[in-house]
């Protein structure tokens, strides 16, 4: 027995490392049809890491105080070395953290990876969004600009639209009667301790809850269902290290080669990734003339301005907003089809799947825009769409007409 | 299980009712423990402390002209309304939602047709009610803001489009549910106004 041997034995005996490594990369068998929608997992999961490291270097640097934090963000963009590098990479991080985890939900979507036994890692999921939305929000605070603050002014006063308690509540969520150094505090301590910790968990508990039942795969059928009689293995199964390693290498690469141009080259994205109103320090008596969440936020805000006021208060929106999250939770007992990929869905969902992503889309687009008639006659429209995507989703699934599911997995 | 060897019966209710008790008081002691860190998070002190009153010198503001002062951390708008500004003011009612201010938007002896105390001065919180953006100023009479001919002076709030005339009182069909608010003011003297506190027997 070598030397390495006898160590991993000894750590072994005291600590199931062989076993976990078996478990959950080269005994842990994904199926062999994975294709290009794959990869946006593995790539969450790397920016997580990027997000967390980039992070921690900018606490380094950054002063969470209203009277130094624009500045200090400055100073980090300009006086610290490579500072302008982790900032920028912080920042372009954060959106495309929701462009992969739009794209990884998309693909849930396609190949109902939410229907059982997969409800848990699809709820989790849906609470790692939440999170993610919530610390997205709270970091956009930070570098105290005017979009920081009319930002964080509009959305702590969806919260004051509750009735009865909501007054109260914004008080107490702001910790001053309006968007000040104390909230700034506050907004930092969740941002880089709270939800990153409760992310950390959730991604954790969703990789747990993978890993019990298997992955699903394009075809959506159970790769369990078919196993090698002696060795128990699923024939369409192949060992997630090395395959799917070294395929997610690939991804990585690719991955990072377009995070690489965005840093370099567009950091600030023409104002999507950035908006230019954030160079300018906030001003708590002055709203810039036209102000628009970041792209991410922007279909939920659409949403929320689609509601008209009724009985004079703003609540119906904000409930209107918070259900179109909401409703996510109920995917996997609202969707009654037969199969599960859109392979073999009929024409119907197919149908449905199409005109809630041009919803979700043309929402996302009309949110970025200063609200006018025309435009939240649109919004109205695209809102409907989203929820009848979900409420009649029982109806439709069940009627329409599905292809047979194949019995092995197909290319 | 020695126990039970040795003859001795495990009374199950009681251990039910120990494990409840237990977990009651440990709930109990949770929720205790909870309790200040929630309420840290209210206002300190010294954030309460910070809504002392303003005082303005309002006798450098020109007829037709708006100054923004900081009171709470907020905007106030002192606007020195010109007589043709005061005229429009009367002419508009049937656009309001709120024409004759009966939300509980200003102060009692603001609950007038110009919600204010002297006509010729507006004195509001420049915070929109709808989800608080600051609307900008659009004082001039129809065109000379941008506004469309009929526009008869007022504010205009760049977030969701929310229109208010000169009186801070808001139109009808717009996002925001209500006038803006009057704040609690007084003048000292012709040239000072203090914002902040009402007049003693007012």
């Amino acid at each position: 027995m070598s030397a390495l041997q006898k160590m991993m034995g000894w750590i072994d005996d005291r600590f199931p490392l062989t076993a976990t490594y078996k478990a959950h990369l080269s005994e842990y068998y994904a199926p062999k049809n994975f294709n290009f929608w794959y990869f946006f997992g593995s790539l969450a999961l790397l920016v997580l890491v990027l997000q967390i490291v980039t992070g921690i270097f900018l606490t380094m640097s950054y002063k969470p105080d209203a009277e130094l934090a624009f500045a200090s963000v400055e100073y980090i963009m300009r006086d610290v070395d490579w500072g302008w590098l982790i900032r920028y990479m912080h920042s372009t991080g954060a959106s495309m953290f929701f462009v992969v985890v739009y794209l990884h939900m998309f693909r849930g979507l396609m190949y109902g990876s939410y229907r059982k036994p997969r409800e848990l890692i699809w709820i989790f999921g849906v609470l790692i969004y939440l999170a993610l939305m919530a610390e997205a929000f709270l970091g956009y605070l930070l570098p105290w600009g005017q979009m920081s603050f009319w930002g964080a002014q509009v959305i702590v006063n969806l919260f004051a639209a509750v009735p009865f308690i909501g007054e109260d509540l914004s008080i107490w969520i702001r910790g001053d009667y309006v968007i000040s150094d104390a909230t700034l505090n506050r907004f930092f301590a969740f941002h880089v301790i709270a939800l990153p910790l409760v992310l950390i968990a959730l991604v954790a508990v969703h990789l747990v809850a993978l890993h019990e039942v298997g992955s699903n795969n394009p075809d959506g059928i159970e790769i369990k269902k078919k196993k090698d009689p002696v060795t128990h293995i699923p024939l369409d199964g192949i060992p997630f290290h090395p395959y799917y390693t070294v395929k997610d290498i690939v991804g990585v690469i690719v991955f990072l080669m377009v995070f690489s141009a965005i840093v370099f080259f567009a950091p600030e994205m023409g104002g999507y990734f950035l908006e230019a109103n954030n160079f300018v320090p906030a001003d708590s008596l002055k709203t810039p003339a036209h102000i628009a969440p970041l792209w991410y936020f922007t279909p939920f805000y659409a949403i929320l301005r689609a509601v008209p006021p009724l009985f004079g208060s703003q609540f119906p929106g904000v409930v209107a907003m918070g259900l179109s999250i909401v409703v996510l939770f109920f995917l996997p007992w609202l969707d009654r089809g037969k199969v599960k990929s859109i392979r073999y869905r009929g024409p119907i969902y197919k149908i449905m799947l199409a005109l809630f992503l041009v919803s979700f889309i043309g929402l996302g687009y009309l949110g970025l825009l200063p609200s006018t008639p025309v435009a939240t006659i649109f919004a109205q429209v695209f809102s409907v769409i989203y929820f009848l995507f979900f409420l009649l989703m029982p109806w439709y699934t069940s009627i329409d007409k599905t292809k047979p599911e194949p019995e092995r997995v197909t290319g | 299980m020695s126990q039970e060897a040795e003859g001795q019966k495990v009374d199950a209710n009681k251990r039910k009712f120990l494990i409840a008790a237990t977990s009651a008081v440990g709930g109990v002691a949770a929720v205790g423990v909870a309790v200040p860190l929630v309420m840290s998070m209210l206002p300190s002190a010294r954030a309460k402390a910070a809504g002392a009153p303003v005082e303005v010198d309002i006798s450098k503001i020109e007829p037709g002209m708006l100054l923004t002062v900081e009171w709470r951390g907020k905007p106030v708008w002192v606007v020195n309304r010109t007589k043709e500004m005061l005229a429009q003011l009367g002419k508009h009612d049937d656009k309001l939602a709120d024409a004759m201010s009966e939300q509980p938007q200003q102060p009692d002896y603001c609950k007038n047709a110009t919600r204010s105390i002297k006509p010729e001065y507006l004195v509001a919180v420049g915070i929109c009610t709808h989800l608080g953006c600051s609307p900008s100023e659009k004082l001039k009479l129809g065109g000379d803001s941008g506004m469309g001919s009929d526009w008869p002076g007022g504010f205009f709030c760049p977030c969701h489009g929310s229109t208010f005339d000169l009186a801070a009182r808001v139109y009808k069909g717009v996002p925001a549910p209500t006038n803006l608010v009057i704040p609690p003011h007084q003048y000292l003297s012709d040239a000072r106004l203090l914002i902040g506190v009402d007049a003693k027997g007012a």
